[in-house]
């Protein structure tokens, strides 16, 4: 398992005269799962967007599967059937119903047939447990159930990474173990994933590797035991002790 | 004694009825109920309009009005688009034929197609061609607010969700955002058919033969032979039968998408 399937290097990426991303090098193997910690306004969300170019980086490279996405000459659009998304918001299209919504790229992009594109979405809406929600409309369904539909129509596109952010963020507490459950089972199954996440605890049961970040920099990565459970940077340990155990510490110090 | 403030709000709501009621029956006795039924309600005039009010006015009002909205929906969608594009020089386009074609009466773009562009380009348009062409024109600039409105109101993450999909910028336009923008607009939209309904009247500046008639030109052209304002009564309550429902599906409409407001400026 040491094939490389993204490689990022020297990527900036500012908005105006704010510096996002101020130099991020990272590397994902093959059926990795990446989990990306770290403040709110780290860049974290940022450097996921960038990953299919939904945002424009400023420098740097970006290679997944081998193509360079990063190139001005590259068919970027192809290249993003091979890239999954999961966003906080779900971004179900909302005047789709569930099985519309997993075929319709699968037809207007890969040129599946009807036949075939539903089969490929019954499949994934399978997977995800929520075969018998094929009809409904997404407005209909819960938060949790909204968003493992998406992850269901980002799976039938038959992607080699997925990119999940914030999956959870905007889902009632009690929602969030079904979402979760089924990116665990996503990584067990082998999917090259990159999360970020404020789950701690997933971080730490599924990630290969962890990735703190803070203003525009990675701090710290490596193994989920070492960076979540062995911090070796002040900033790791002042931010997971926050994150672990919120209770126990006064508001922050002033910048 | 002084009245409670409840006592006295209900005296003042009684007294504003007392009002109303007086000033309906002085209305009802002074008025020559006579001379107002010769005025708008002569039986005979309406009994000769029928059935030609209903099989042709009607109609080609229907006609006339569903050609310009057609037409008036398209191009106010692909200004819609100019106006959000990338490309400024569209911008500057649609932004100059929006203001001006918003800025100037209906009736000097009938008069512009009927009479000035045969002159100017030896072309001439017959009577469908003309109605489509004017009122589509005027609509469209209308429309293309609408819609552009409409199209920014459709939330950037389904954009962002179809273009992660590998779908075209142009695609997803299609696909994804139009047809939830027109959900959005569909109320407005339906304000603005009605306000062609109204327009399409303007034809009557061209000389129409008689099975082309719509419904003032008809009233007008009946009211000349007649002695009362009946024929003027008779199409304001055919135009009342295409707009009130149209005003009821409308407000329907925009109760159904929960009264989320598009602000078109």
């Amino acid at each position: 398992m040491s094939e490389i399937s993204v490689e990022i290097s020297g990527l900036k990426k500012s908005f105006g005269s704010l510096d996002v991303l101020k130099g991020i090098d990272v590397t994902v193997n093959r059926g990795d799962v990446v989990c990306i910690i770290g403040p709110s306004g780290s860049g974290k969300s940022t450097l996921l967007r960038c990953v299919n170019l939904l945002e424009e980086p400023n420098a740097g490279k970006i290679v997944v599967n081998g193509v360079e996405l990063t190139d001005p000459d590259v068919d970027i659009d192809r290249a993003r059937t091979k890239i999954g998304m999961v966003f906080q918001s779900f971004n179900l299209f909302a005047h789709l119903n569930v099985l519309a919504n997993l075929t319709v790229a699968q037809r207007k992009v890969l040129k599946r047939s009807e036949k075939e594109a539903q089969e490929i979405a019954l499949r994934n809406l399978d997977r995800v447990g929520l075969k018998e929600k094929a009809n409904s409309m997404p407005a209909q369904l819960s938060g949790g159930q909204q968003q493992r539909v998406a992850i269901a129509r980002a799976l039938s596109m038959d992607p080699d990474v997925m990119l999940f952010d914030e999956p959870t963020s905007a889902l009632d507490p009690e929602l969030v173990g079904d979402v979760l459950g089924v990116m665990r089972q996503l990584a067990d199954e082998g999917m090259t994933m990159l999360v970020v996440t404020h789950e701690m605890q997933f971080a730490r049961e599924v990630a290969d590797k962890v990735i703190f970040m803070d203003g525009g920099y990675i701090v710290e990565e490596g193994p989920a035991a070492d960076v979540i459970g062995n911090p070796q940077e002040p900033r790791t340990q002042e931010f997971l002790a926050r994150v672990l155990d919120p209770t126990h510490h006064g508001p922050s110090d002033p910048v | 004694m002084a009245l409670s403030k409840r006592k006295r709000a209900e005296y003042f709501r009684y007294s504003q009825y007392t009002l109303l009621a007086v000033i309906a029956v002085v209305i009802a006795f002074l008025a020559d109920w006579e001379q107002i039924r010769t005025a708008f309600f002569n039986f005979k005039t309406m009994g000769e309009m029928f059935p030609n009010v209903i099989t042709i006015a009607l109609k080609n009002t229907l006609i006339y009005t569903a050609l310009g909205f057609a037409f008036g929906l398209a191009l106010g969608l692909v200004l819609a688009l100019m106006k959000l594009s990338s490309i400024a020089p569209y911008r500057w386009i649609a932004t100059v034929y929006i203001e001006f074609f918003r800025g100037i009466p209906a009736l000097l773009v009938f008069i512009g197609l009927a009479f000035g562009v045969p002159l100017a380009f030896q072309i001439q348009f017959d009577i469908y061609s003309t109605v489509m062409l004017a009122l589509g024109i005027v609509g469209a600039a209308y429309m293309a607010e609408t819609i552009r409105a409409g199209i920014q109101a459709v939330p950037k993450g389904q954009v962002e969700a179809a273009r992660s999909l590998g779908m075209s910028q142009g695609r997803a336009m299609i696909t994804i955002v139009i047809p939830q923008a027109f959900r959005i607009i569909l109320p407005p939209l339906t304000n603005e058919l009605i306000l062609l309904t109204k327009d399409s009247s303007l034809i009557y500046i061209i000389g129409l033969a008689r099975d082309q008639y719509e419904l003032t030109k008809f009233g007008r052209e009946t009211l000349s032979r007649s002695p009362s304002l009946t024929p003027i009564l008779v199409v304001g309550l055919c135009y009342l039968i295409i707009t009130l429902p149209l005003g009821y599906l409308s407000r329907y409409l925009e109760r159904r998408s929960g009264g989320k407001k598009v602000s078109v400026l």
